[in-house]
């Protein structure tokens, strides 16, 4: 089937089976920054921000999103000009391998987007979905507390 | 020496912003679009004999291009281990074989053009078993009678202990002084087993490799290696290639904490590419890495501690039993190093033995797995300190820093025990155990916890408990790493190296170490690591080397260089070599005149004195100089329920001068929250059949941030002498102390020990019952763990 997506700001039309998830369907279109971890929904390697809303992308049916508009992590920041979070993640520390960085990255942005000064417990629950074996989640946690605060910085 | 400027500080690894914008670019990522799809087909049986196989139905399939099996691939024997040559684990494995041995064993690839194809074949390819009888407890393995795995021509590479026809895939056994006197020379002795589990690494992306013919028909393999050298040599040697003929390249890595060492891809996407000339990839599946890939050893160790009433430890008898599964992938020095990286820290003890054995069993296979050993054995030995300190009546941060090795001592362990030979003698040179202890406690609020028995709450008791450990850099006389840099015209420098960033960030601190004795900033150096081709050898990264041994041959890489830029500077200014100085990429002599590496660079390129400015540099280590590390631990019990909650955690490491302490961090916190996880969760669950249950991330949790207690990390400085500007590793001994501090905690809290992991709620919950049923009876602790002190 074909179907029409708007993805980082672009239009895209694909084509793919009917049965194709999401996930696939971006990466064989040369997003190649959605990461399959798991395949499950378990890991957040494949998160995508789906009209603004976090899901993993593994998990939902590409014919099913005709006409919405996709996000990946390259839709939030450039390597020549990145994202504050994706700023905040380098100078944390908080990106090792860098596999689910994309995935964490996206879970900070949606949370920050909805609430730009979440408390402690409201950062590790936008961030429950995201498996990262490297890290800890240490330095991540620093991360998303430092992209609030420049966010803040930059709103003020 | 002078100050630093570039080691010790937190440059930000050179890879994050490429890898935070989604433009860095993984092995499966890379995989050609039009390269062929392989699939595995697995064995459902946990020991069988593979009567017949047909594929000819599979192989008709559309888009289906070959199918391999014992059939049509030629057996070399061969490990996967991914070691040095001739590796310590045994020559047991074939890439496909009529006999398989446990439920996730290979028996069959497809190779199609699509996925879809690929799928369709694996079901359509017919398998007749003849059913064996399994064994899947080690000891049982171990009996008179048992079934056996291996035998024919299965083979040591190196002369080890190794005797197929018992199950036995290896034997260690070491031991100084007299035992006996030393037990009958004691107060008191404590005996007791332990049991640790199976756990998967859990690195993010899964296993990945593809393989291509290059223009001039030569075989790249490109891979989520964490061993190019050693996967180009073991790919060379299964098919029959000459080195010359093979490309092993590492792009980015999702991970590896040793579970790529193992080299078990390559050769299959060579095989499918050489037979068939077109490129073939091979992507795992996230079960297909849990049950199919490797495991940390499960473990069975018996400590027995003979000591005296002031804690003097009199004899120490260690017994390790691994469960190494199907195949020997590390059974010999996995286990090797639970007493090589866990006995010498008590240096004192002067009579001890050190038994171990690994066991085939019909269960998934165990490999390299941070901590490799340390972590096993440190869950027993922390539990017996605690014990021993306990009932001496000494506290035991203060029993440690007593005890434990300090710098100008030695221990006998060493020498006796290596990686599947005699180790080498060592004196540690650099040791900060006691101030890591000092402050751990400060930290923790130990002397206001410890032994307290603190409310939390309603059925809620609260305790602390530590664990001390050390690890090693590199293995001695083993390990040899190697680095090569050429300097352009501009004075930036390009740094090859073997060494294998897995995620680590290693390509940045060895160019921090590069940068510093260049006297130049770390953005000056082009870093090019991990390819067979284009950069000089390195044995990859494990056994926390790269800091140490790879860290050592970039430092000798870059004072070549910089003595042949003093050169052609001498010649350029016309001055004498020793009157000249390097700063900030500079060459200045006294007279005050001075030239940038640039316009040496310049000059030596194009106009006068010409010649490449390049060096190499190769490095392999002597020793093996041990971080050290004391890890603290709260905790709080629910009486009712037996549930443990790690409320925080502190770990006080010594791992020299920190190339990059940000990194460093970072490298103590992923290995810390790993070493909880396993602790309380992680376990390989198998039903009676050998087939694990829960081969998936719902069922198989592992920690992420809404988990974690609160944790906190101190790195106490020491001067490694031997280490590149005083570092040593770091990458793996912050998941061995976790374990053994937590259970220590829950016993500061409620009294019971738990000799057991994962330490699961109705683990705690039986034994908390179990011992109020003893109590009540009036009886006194039993073996297995009773309250005492």
């Amino acid at each position: 089937m074909e179907a029409r997506f708007r993805i980082n700001g672009q239009e895209r039309t694909l084509s793919f089976p009917g049965d194709a998830v999401l996930l696939d369907v971006l990466r064989e279109a040369g997003y190649l920054e959605v990461k399959e971890g798991c395949r499950e929904g378990a890991c957040g390697s494949c998160l995508v921000l789906l009209d603004g809303v976090l899901v993993n992308s593994c998990q939902v049916l590409a014919g099913s999103v005709d006409g919405r508009a996709v996000t990946t992590v390259r839709g939030i920041g450039t390597f020549q000009v990145p994202h504050p979070i994706q700023a905040a993640f380098v100078e944390a520390g908080a990106v090792h391998c860098g596999f689910c960085t994309p995935g964490l990255v996206l879970a900070a942005y949606a949370l920050l987007e909805a609430n730009p000064h979440p408390e402690e417990a409201e950062i590790t629950r936008a961030l429950d979905g995201n498996l990262c074996r490297c890290t800890g989640s240490v330095k991540v946690m620093e991360a998303v507390r430092l992209a609030a605060r420049r966010l803040e910085d930059r709103h003020a | 020496m002078r100050e630093l400027k570039s080691v010790g500080r937190s440059t930000t690894k050179i890879d994050s912003l490429a890898l935070a914008t989604g433009q860095e670019r993984f092995t499966a990522d890379l995989a050609p679009r039009d390269s062929l799809v392989c699939t595995l087909l697995y064995s459902p049986q946990a020991h069988a004999e593979v009567t017949r196989l047909d594929a000819d139905a599979a192989r008709r399939t559309p888009g289906v291009v070959e199918i391999f099996s014992y059939l049509n691939v030629p057996r070399v024997l061969h490990t996967t281990a991914g070691q040095g040559f001739p590796e310590p684990s045994p020559y047991d494995a074939v890439l496909f074989d009529s006999r398989v041995r446990y439920v996730g064993d290979r028996v069959a690839m497809v190779v199609a053009e699509s996925e879809q194809a690929a799928q369709e074949a694996l079901k359509k390819i017919q398998v007749e078993y003849r059913v064996l009888e399994a064994v899947f407890d080690p000891e049982a393995a171990l009996l008179p009678g048992a079934p056996l795995l291996h035998g024919g021509e299965d083979h040591a590479a190196i002369p080890v202990v190794f005797r197929p026809e018992e199950n036995l895939c290896a034997q260690v056994e070491i031991s100084f002084g007299d035992l006996e006197a030393g037990f009958a020379d004691s107060d008191f002795v404590e005996d007791h087993t332990y049991r640790v589990q199976a756990a998967s690494h859990c690195a993010m992306e899964p296993h990945a490799a593809f393989a291509y013919l290059d223009e001039r028909g030569r075989l790249v393999v490109v891979s989520a290696t964490q061993v190019p050298f050693h996967a180009r040599r073991i790919v060379a040697m299964l098919l029959g290639l000459p080195i010359r003929q093979v490309r092993v390249v590492k792009p980015r890595i999702g991970g590896g904490f040793g579970g790529k060492q193992e080299v078990i891809l390559e050769p299959l996407v060579a095989l499918a590419t050489l037979r068939t000339g077109c490129p073939a990839r091979l992507v795992l599946s996230r079960r297909e890495v849990f049950v199919s890939c490797r495991t940390r050893h499960a473990m069975r160790v018996r400590l027995r501690m003979g000591a005296r009433r002031d804690g003097t430890i009199t004899a120490v008898e260690m017994d390790g039993l691994l469960n190494s599964g199907a195949y020997g992938t590390h059974a010999l020095t996995v286990l090797s190093n639970v007493g090589a990286k866990v006995l010498p820290l008590f240096n004192k003890v002067e009579n001890l033995r050190f038994l171990g054995r690994s066991a085939y069993t019909n269960l998934p296979v165990g490999g390299a797995y941070r901590g490799y050993g340390a972590t096993q054995g440190y869950f027993a030995f922390n539990q017996h300190i605690d014990m021993i300190a306990r009932r001496a009546g000494q506290d035991v941060v203060e029993y440690c820093k007593r005890w434990h090795i300090k710098a100008g001592e030695t221990s006998g362990v060493f020498k006796a025990l290596g990686e599947g030979k005699e180790g080498v003698e060592q004196v540690v040179r650099s040791c900060a155990l006691s101030e890591c202890l000092d402050r751990g406690a400060e930290a923790i609020g130990w002397s206001r916890k410890r032994g307290k028995r603190l409310p939390g709450g309603p059925d809620r008791v609260r305790g602390v408990g530590l664990a001390v450990c050390m690890q090693g850099s590199g293995i001695p006389r083993i390990d040899m790493a190697a680095a090569a840099m050429k300097m352009n015209e501009d004075g930036s420098v390009n740094l090859m190296i073997g060494a294998t960033d897995i995620g680590t960030g290693s390509d940045t601190i060895l160019a921090q170490i590069a940068a510093e004795t260049l006297q130049l900033p770390v953005e000056a150096f082009v870093v090019l690591s991990s390819d067979t081709d284009t950069t000089p050898f390195d044995t990859g990264a494990y056994a926390s080397s790269t800091t140490y041994v790879s860290g050592r041959a970039v430092l000798e890489c870059a004072e070549k260089l910089r003595g042949q830029i003093l050169s052609a500077a001498a010649a350029l200014l016309e001055e004498p070599v020793e009157a000249l100085r390097i700063e900030d990429g500079t060459v200045a002599a006294p007279s005050g005149k001075r030239l940038s590496y640039a316009e040496i660079a310049t000059t030596c390129t194009y106009s006068e004195n010409q010649q490449q400015l390049q060096s190499q540099g190769s490095y392999v280590c002597e020793e093996s100089p041990p971080p050290f590390l004391a890890q603290f631990a709260e905790v709080e019990v629910d009486t009712r329920t037996g549930r443990i909650e790690v409320l925080e955690l502190i770990s006080a490491a010594d791992c020299g001068r920190p190339v990059n302490p940000v990194l460093a961090e970072g490298q103590v916190e992923g290995a810390a929250v790993n070493g909880v996880s396993y602790a309380l969760w992680e376990d390989y669950v198998y039903d009676a059949a050998g087939r694990l249950t829960n081969p998936r991330f719902w069922d198989y949790k592992i920690f992420t941030a809404r988990d974690l207690p609160k944790m906190r990390t101190i790195l106490v400085d020491s001067e490694e002498p031997s280490g590149p500007y005083g570092a040593k590793s770091i990458g793996e001994i912050a998941i061995n102390g976790p374990a053994p501090a937590i259970a220590n905690a829950v016993y500061d809290a409620v009294g019971v020990r738990l000799f057991e992991l994962p330490m699961t709620p109705e683990r705690l919950w039986k034994a908390m019952r179990e011992q109020a049923g003893v109590d009540s009876r009036g009886g006194g602790a039993g073996k297995g763990g009773g309250m005492q002190g």
